[in-house]
């Protein structure tokens, strides 16, 4: 929510999500949160306590992991900016999918900020130790899990992305249904 | 028999949703022409209302607003009691209270809004503690400031003190702690005249929102309609407290006549939502020369906050909880909760039986260490054997053996090398290494005759494409309901996991299969859908349709058969009780529940006695469910009630001033990281329930009820300062090794 909005006029935003360009008129000082979620409803990105501290908005800015939720848009323009939609086509991204196998997903919320700050880590770390994998976690809060599956899903997807590259193979977890 | 489906991790039902960011929470949804709305809060702990001002400057003329006056039915929650008002009406009696309720199109304007609401107030004197409320200093609620109160009588306890070698008290406490779901609670409404109410929200009982939501509209049981949307996180947070919402939502949709959105920010929800009990527990204890225990006489007091709401329920199951997993031969268990001018305190994983159970085995430890023996060799010498009775002369008839579990657990965690090891290091380090137990149980569904009253109804039935849906209200937030009920119906039909799905938590299309809550859906739940399903196959066999065994195409053909000649193929369970449990409510007597979850956890850590900080640096959680029935699910289960432990044990502490919560955001309200959680090494034995689904028992509060006291236990043992309070911050370990303040009163007479 971005208060004193009547002093500031809309302007037009240009970047990049997902890969493909889009231009949004908007208040310069909106978040990129509620740009993504309200005008382009890509609300896959959520909002968990809107100052910076859950991790649940996180997303890539220019392939760096950012809170959604701290990022005037004004700061996007011309940026590339990669949400949990941009990760999966027609199969899941590997990452996806050790958090399915693994058990890293209960609830859900936390999911989306938790998997695109996984694949930060792994492209900083692409065989993260246990240290590695609990510091670049760190800014992503989970309630649910208690991390542990969390952090075998990181080892698997390393592991996966090694053995195969980030366009993965296939999985008997890719035909479910997205929905239920 | 070997099963195919249930005990095999099969895919989460909903997870790819989850991990694609396709799954629609609530805020993820809107209607054409929705409002938003908004809530005016009390800014003071107890008065009366003199005036509400709106101020200058705000086009109010946009805004709908809406006061207690604007309310049709009974300005309350409907809970089990109905003192609480919806809205509040010329007094408020707790900071928070819902006052005012604003809705418009423009979702930024409402902050501005409600700050530009002012409401004037004629103060009164507030309360703010147990013992404040028990002193009557001022009275809040009723006669005497208390909403109930509990006496579990066995034996004769007064006569054991003469006899006893050792006499033993302890005084200990924990703190109120936020459930801090991810997902804040948020609703939508949306009201129309012929048609009534729905509303969409995150939620764990549909069916309570329903019936809240009669009384407050006035509306027929036809004429509203609750639906879950998907949950992100609840763990009790979202048992009772979306009725409220849901009613706020409904009452500006009603007098807007468009669709409301009423969804929390992260301050807002930690001040005014829920949280769990804060609570106080007074041991007495006889122990004869040979370590065995004599009596108890255990006093139990939770702080209810302004209402009822489930405090009595709470407190039933703490109280129930308070003698733990131990043979008493004579004990006396006093409890009440009391009421203070705070927001309500609330459903949370565990309800009532983390605090007293704190209490417990913590005071087991200081025992132990009073009569000379070790903390393991004292629990020894008195857990429940199979054959004796709990504190409610509850008789054990499960072949469960506690000190077989208890000693996997010190075997797995190294328990005695570790001590001893410790003790060495302990002599040449600041860095000070300690080791702690604690056993525990934890029932498995509602208490006593509450799944009687509940009167659970579950359905099974077939589609006209022959796969199948489970009928339940149910609901999904994470800890795998869709998942498990899929499992047992696939099992219980002879047909594949991925021929089964859940229908929607919708009150028009599931009955009431009560509230998801209380560890009752695997067990409960769970035993329904499998006599339901097994219903079902009966049906379609004693039709002809199906032959006894048949491929999962045979039993799709042969639903559509059927479907195709009597039009519907359904299949309805409603419970009934397992033989011979009876319970007396009266004098709490009996089988309290039907079937209990056992564990002894063991935790290990470090307390640097330079920064007085400490880390849990392993943990061990061995327990008996009964038949596991996804071993994924499980673990995650026990796993993230073991990080909830840990920020119980050492985290997560509201710091009020006049019952306001002064830490609500997750910057200074802190919660377990990634970088703060020990290996968590989960264990289960499995001995099959015979009244639960496959042999299952309740398991997702167990995992809350164990780790504080074990992690305390272990920093006890590190520093030898007896610790008797949660949660336990640096700050105060420095306080209790420095002797500024008293921890616990410990009294011992021989």
């Amino acid at each position: 929510m971005t208060g004193e909005r009547s002093r500031n006029a809309r302007r037009e935003v240009s970047f990049t999500v997902n890969g493909k360009p889009c231009s949004v008129a908007v208040y310069p000082m909106q978040r990129l949160l509620d740009v993504l979620r309200s005008e382009l409803h890509l609300t896959g990105t959520k909002e968990g306590c809107g100052e910076g501290e859950c991790g649940s908005c996180s997303v890539l800015l220019n392939d760096e992991l950012v809170n959604s939720c701290l990022i005037p848009i004004l700061q996007v323009e011309g940026a590339s900016v990669c949400t949990i939609e941009g990760l999966a086509a027609e199969v899941l991204h590997p990452v996806q999918r050790a958090f399915l196998e693994c058990g890293g997903a209960q609830c859900g919320i936390c999911t989306p900020g938790m998997i695109l700050a996984t694949i930060s880590l792994l492209r900083h770390h692409p065989a993260p130790s246990m240290a590695q994998i609990r510091e670049g976690l760190s800014g992503n809060l989970c309630r649910c899990t208690g991390y542990i599956r969390i952090f075998q899903a990181v080892e698997q997807a390393a592991k996966t992305i090694e053995a195969t590259g980030p366009g993965a193979a296939q999985s008997s977890f890719d035909s479910l249904d997205a929905s239920r | 028999m070997k099963q195919r489906v249930v005990g095999v991790s099969v895919p989460r039902k909903e997870g790819a949703g989850k991990v694609t960011g396709n799954a629609r929470y609530i805020d993820d949804l809107s209607l054409p022409g929705m409002l938003y709305g908004a809530t005016v809060r009390s800014t003071v702990a107890r008065g009366t209302i003199a005036g509400i001002d709106f101020c200058d400057g705000i086009p109010w003329n946009e805004f709908t607003i809406v006061t207690a006056d604007d309310i049709p039915g009974k300005n309350a929650v409907s809970l089990i009691l109905e003192d609480q008002p919806c809205l509040a009406n010329g007094r408020v009696n707790h900071a928070e209270e819902p006052i005012v309720l604003l809705a418009h199109p423009e979702r930024h304007l409402l902050p501005i809004a409600v700050a530009s609401v002012h409401v004037r107030y004629e103060t009164q004197r507030s309360i703010h503690s147990i013992e404040a409320s028990e002193r009557g200093e001022e009275i809040i609620w009723g006669d005497d400031n208390i909403f109930k109160t509990y006496l579990i009588v066995k034996g004769d306890v007064d006569s054991v003190w003469s006899d006893a070698a050792w006499i033993v008290e302890g005084e200990y406490s924990t703190g109120a702690q936020e459930q801090l779901y991810i997902e804040n609670n948020g609703v939508i409404a949306s009201f129309k005249e012929e048609e009534g109410v729905t509303v969409w929200g995150s939620m764990q009982c549909p069916f309570y929102v329903h019936k809240a939501l009669m009384a407050l509209t006035g509306l027929p049981e036809d004429k509203v309609r609750v639906v879950q949307t998907e949950t992100g996180g609840a763990f009790g947070g979202k048992e009772e407290y979306p009725s409220m919402i849901a009613g706020h939502a409904v009452l500006l949709s009603q007098k807007s006549g468009r669709p409301v959105k009423l969804l929390y920010d992260r301050m807002e929800d930690m001040a005014a939502t829920t949280k769990r009990h804060p609570s106080r527990t007074r041991h007495r204890t006889a122990v004869d020369k040979n370590g065995k225990l004599l009596g108890g006489e255990i006093e139990f007091v939770i702080d209810g906050g302004a209402y009822a709401t489930l405090s009595s329920v709470v407190l039933s199951r703490g109280t129930i909880h308070a003698g733990g997993a131990y043979y008493w031969p004579n004990i006396r268990v006093r409890a009440k909760a009391v009421a203070t001018n705070t927001p309500p305190h609330g459903a949370f994983r565990g309800f009532g039986a983390p605090q007293s159970l704190f209490a417990l085995e913590r005071h087991m430890d200081h025992v132990a260490h009073t009569i000379g023996l070790s903390p393991d060799e004292f629990r020894r010498r008195n857990l429940l054997q199979s054959g004796q009775s709990t504190a409610t002369s509850q008789v054990i008839h499960e072949a469960i053996d506690l000190n077989q579990l208890l000693d996997r657990a010190l075997l797995l965690s190294s328990y005695h090398e570790k001590a001893k090891q410790f003790a060495a290091h302990n002599l040449e380090s600041s860095r000070k290494k300690g080791i702690g137990i604690a056993a525990f149980l934890h029932g498995s569904g509602f208490t006593g005759s509450g799944e009687r009253y509940l009167n659970s109804l579950v359905g099974v039935e077939a589609t006209e494409l022959g796969d199948i849906r489970v009928l339940a209200s149910s609901t999904e937030f994470g800890q795998g309901t869709n998942t498990i009920l899929c499992q047992i119906a696939a099992e219980a039909l002879g047909i594949d996991y991925e021929d089964v799905r859940m229908a929607p938590v919708d009150t028009r299309v599931v009955p009431n299969s009560g509230p998801t809550v209380a560890s009752r859906t695997a067990m409960i739940i769970g035993r329904l859908v499998q006599s339901a399903a097994a219903g079902l196959r009966q049906t379609l066999i004693a039709s002809g349709f199906l032959a006894g065994s048949a491929s999962c195409e045979h039993f799709r053909a042969a639903c559509r058969d059927y479907i195709r000649r009597f039009g519907k193929l359904q299949s309805w369970s409603r419970y009934e009780a397992p033989p011979n449990v009876f319970w007396d409510d009266t004098n709490y007597r009996g089988e309290a529940y039907p079937a209990f979850a056992w564990a002894v956890y063991v935790a290990e850590v470090t307390v640097d006695t330079a920064t007085y900080s400490v880390s849990v640096d392993d943990f061990v959680a061995v327990q008996e469910v009964g038949k596991v029935l996804h071993p994924l699910l499980a673990a995650g289960q026990i796993e993230g009630g073991v990080a909830q432990g840990i920020g119980y044990a050492l985290y997560e502490k509201v710091v009020w001033k006049d019952g306001r919560m002064l830490n609500n955001q997750m910057t200074n309200y802190i919660m377990p990281t990634a970088q703060d959680i020990p290996p968590i090494r989960v264990y289960f034995e499995e001995i099959p329930y015979e009244y639960g689904p496959y042999g299952a028992k309740g398991i997702g509060e167990l995992p809350i009820d164990g780790p504080a006291p074990a992690i305390v236990n272990a920093i006890v043992h590190a520093t030898g300062k007896s610790f008797c309070t949660i949660p336990l911050l640096p700050e105060d370990i420095f306080a209790g090794l420095a002797n500024l303040r008293p921890q616990g009163i410990a009294e011992v007479r021989r």
